[in-house]
């Protein structure tokens, strides 16, 4: 089966996910069209960080099917090292690697795992370190740096792989408040850029500006979804309602 | 006293303390070293009071003794340090083993571990020692294997089964987020293990490595019960061809305490050097 743009780039449909008893997902389903930005927002809990953990195959679901460029990620002949080549992710933490410098971090991936040529990857790298505004820092440790600043390095890592979408899992809920902002530019230029974007996210400002789609989920199911300018105007379920009403 | 107490009024603030020297408790202080120091210069120096004008003085004796002594010793460091690098290679192996996705390998290498780091280091050693052939042969060609070499074996078991522990745990110790990153960015488990998770156990393994180090050149003397010509050995020897003299006892044992303690305590200071040092960085 070979995909098309016109379709979506990550399709899921049904997915069911439990932690043992725990049923986190109880039936998603959502499409993400090439070049899109969609935000999952809702109370923590709701198993949003658990659904796109779904997408690159880090979690495993139980039930239902997970498209990514028409391969199917819930099969047990995937080869998760392909499918995560076209995937990328940034974490909560971070995740940087400590004992590496932030240009040795963005390197590794390209250099080891696609076996790209060294000198190529290294310009990349500095290029990439300059589109995240972190000129200068190419040779520091990530102990060395902001949680803001290891956040920027972690989204260079993961562009380096040069991915066709991008995950972010609540990636500025670790920072703080004074180093939100130059996280989500680096996200916003992406987006800008035409890059496809997953969020899960709290910033709901960030998500009106920069969504083409917003998701709210509860309890392992889809609330109530739209578009940015009808989605925080016209929200009609009152579970959503309650939960933009404390936020906002 | 209410001082001391306000020192310590929210300790759940405090960073939690580093673990990695808890594996052996027991650490080597300098004051060791200078009360055998004084045991070995008062007894050889009260028995030359005591003895026979005849008779060399005991502090004769155990400098005539000395080189033989010293050169037992470096046996000892010999096969301490043989039995390192078995136990150090076999226990990375084991431990590796104690962490594959394979339960089956996973369950085996656990049991190994477990089995020897729970048996005493002297029956592992006589269970070495008699179990083993005095040779084997490959492709014809008949290898001896002497009683030294088959005591190095036996003494690394153990050395292998802590080690396989020094490497799992420092593995586990690593923050999982570690391992789900390199997982994103596409890297095999091999790749994961070699570049991401080791490189970073390396530095939090080096203690207790050199804590397990210490400890089994203080075993190496165990060999003496299985009559290997060890330091141990040496001393019974001498102690005995100088028709077992009473007063040379606590000089001669006093001193082969005190050369072992020569040789581990700088070994100790360098290994709480290190833990400080990987506690602040992390």
């Amino acid at each position: 089966m070979t995909w098309t743009i016109n379709e979506p780039m990550v399709s899921i449909r049904d997915v069911y996910k439990s932690f043992g008893a725990f049923e986190v997902l109880k039936g998603i389903s959502l499409d993400v069209m090439k070049g899109e930005v969609i935000c999952i927002i809702g109370p923590s809990g709701s198993g949003k960080s658990t659904l796109i953990r779904c997408i690159n195959a880090l979690n495993d679901i139980q039930k239902g099917s997970i498209l990514v460029e028409g391969q199917e990620v819930n099969d047990p002949k995937l080869d998760k090292l392909e499918l995560r080549k076209k995937v990328g992710m940034v974490f909560q933490q971070y995740n940087l690697f400590p004992h590496k410098t932030a240009l040795q971090n963005i390197m590794m991936a390209p250099v080891r795992v696609l076996k790209q040529d060294k000198a190529e990857v290294e310009k990349i790298a500095r290029e990439l370190i300059r589109k995240v505004r972190l000129e200068g820092k190419e040779d520091a440790y990530p102990g060395e740096l902001s949680g803001g600043q290891q956040q920027r390095v972690a989204i260079a890592r993961s562009l380096a792989m040069n991915p066709d979408v991008i995950l972010f899992d609540e990636v500025t809920a670790a920072l703080d408040p004074e180093t939100v902002g130059e996280v989500l530019q680096t996200i916003k230029l992406l987006a800008e850029e035409g890059m496809t974007c997953i969020l899960v996210t709290h910033e709901m400002a960030f998500a009106r500006e920069v969504a083409d789609h917003i998701y709210f989920t509860d309890r392992g199911v889809i609330v109530e979804h739209g578009p940015p300018e009808t989605f925080f105007s016209e929200a009609k379920d009152p579970r959503t309602k309650e939960f933009l009403s404390q936020i906002l | 006293m209410r001082t001391t107490t306000l020192k310590s009024v929210l300790p759940v603030l405090l960073p939690a303390k580093a673990k990695s020297g808890s594996l052996f408790s027991f650490r080597l202080k300098l004051w060791h070293g200078i009360i055998l120091l004084c045991i070995c210069l008062l007894t050889s120096t009260a028995g030359f009071a005591q003895s026979d004008p005849i008779k060399a003085s005991v502090f004769e004796i155990l400098l005539r003794w000395m080189p033989l002594l010293l050169t037992a010793f470096i046996f000892n460091i010999a096969i301490s340090m043989l039995a390192m690098g078995i136990g150090t290679a076999a226990g990375t192996v084991l431990g590796l083993g104690q962490i594959s996705p394979n339960a089956g390998l996973r369950k085996f290498c656990w049991f190994i571990t477990q089995f020897f780091r729970n048996s005493p280091w002297l029956v592992l050693l006589f269970f070495a020692m008699f179990l083993l052939p005095f040779e084997f042969s490959i492709g014809g060609i008949d290898i001896p294997l002497p009683d030294w070499l088959k005591a190095t074996i036996g003494l690394s078991l153990p050395v292998m089964a802590n080690m396989s522990e020094i490497v799992r745990g420092a593995v586990n110790s690593l923050p999982s987020g570690q391992w789900e990153a390199a997982e994103s960015l596409a890297y095999s488990r091999r790749q994961t293990l070699w570049l991401v998770i080791l490189p970073q156990c390396v530095k939090r393994m080096l203690p207790p490595w050199m804590n397990l180090y210490s400890i089994l050149t203080m075993a190496t003397v165990l060999a003496s019960v299985v009559g290997v010509s060890e330091v141990m050995t040496t001393t019974g020897r001498a102690l005995a061809s100088e028709g077992g003299r009473p007063d040379l006892l606590a000089p001669f044992y006093s001193f082969v305490l005190l050369i072992f303690f020569i040789y581990c305590y700088p070994i100790a200071r360098w290994t709480v050097y290190l833990e400080k040092k990987f506690a602040v960085k992390g």
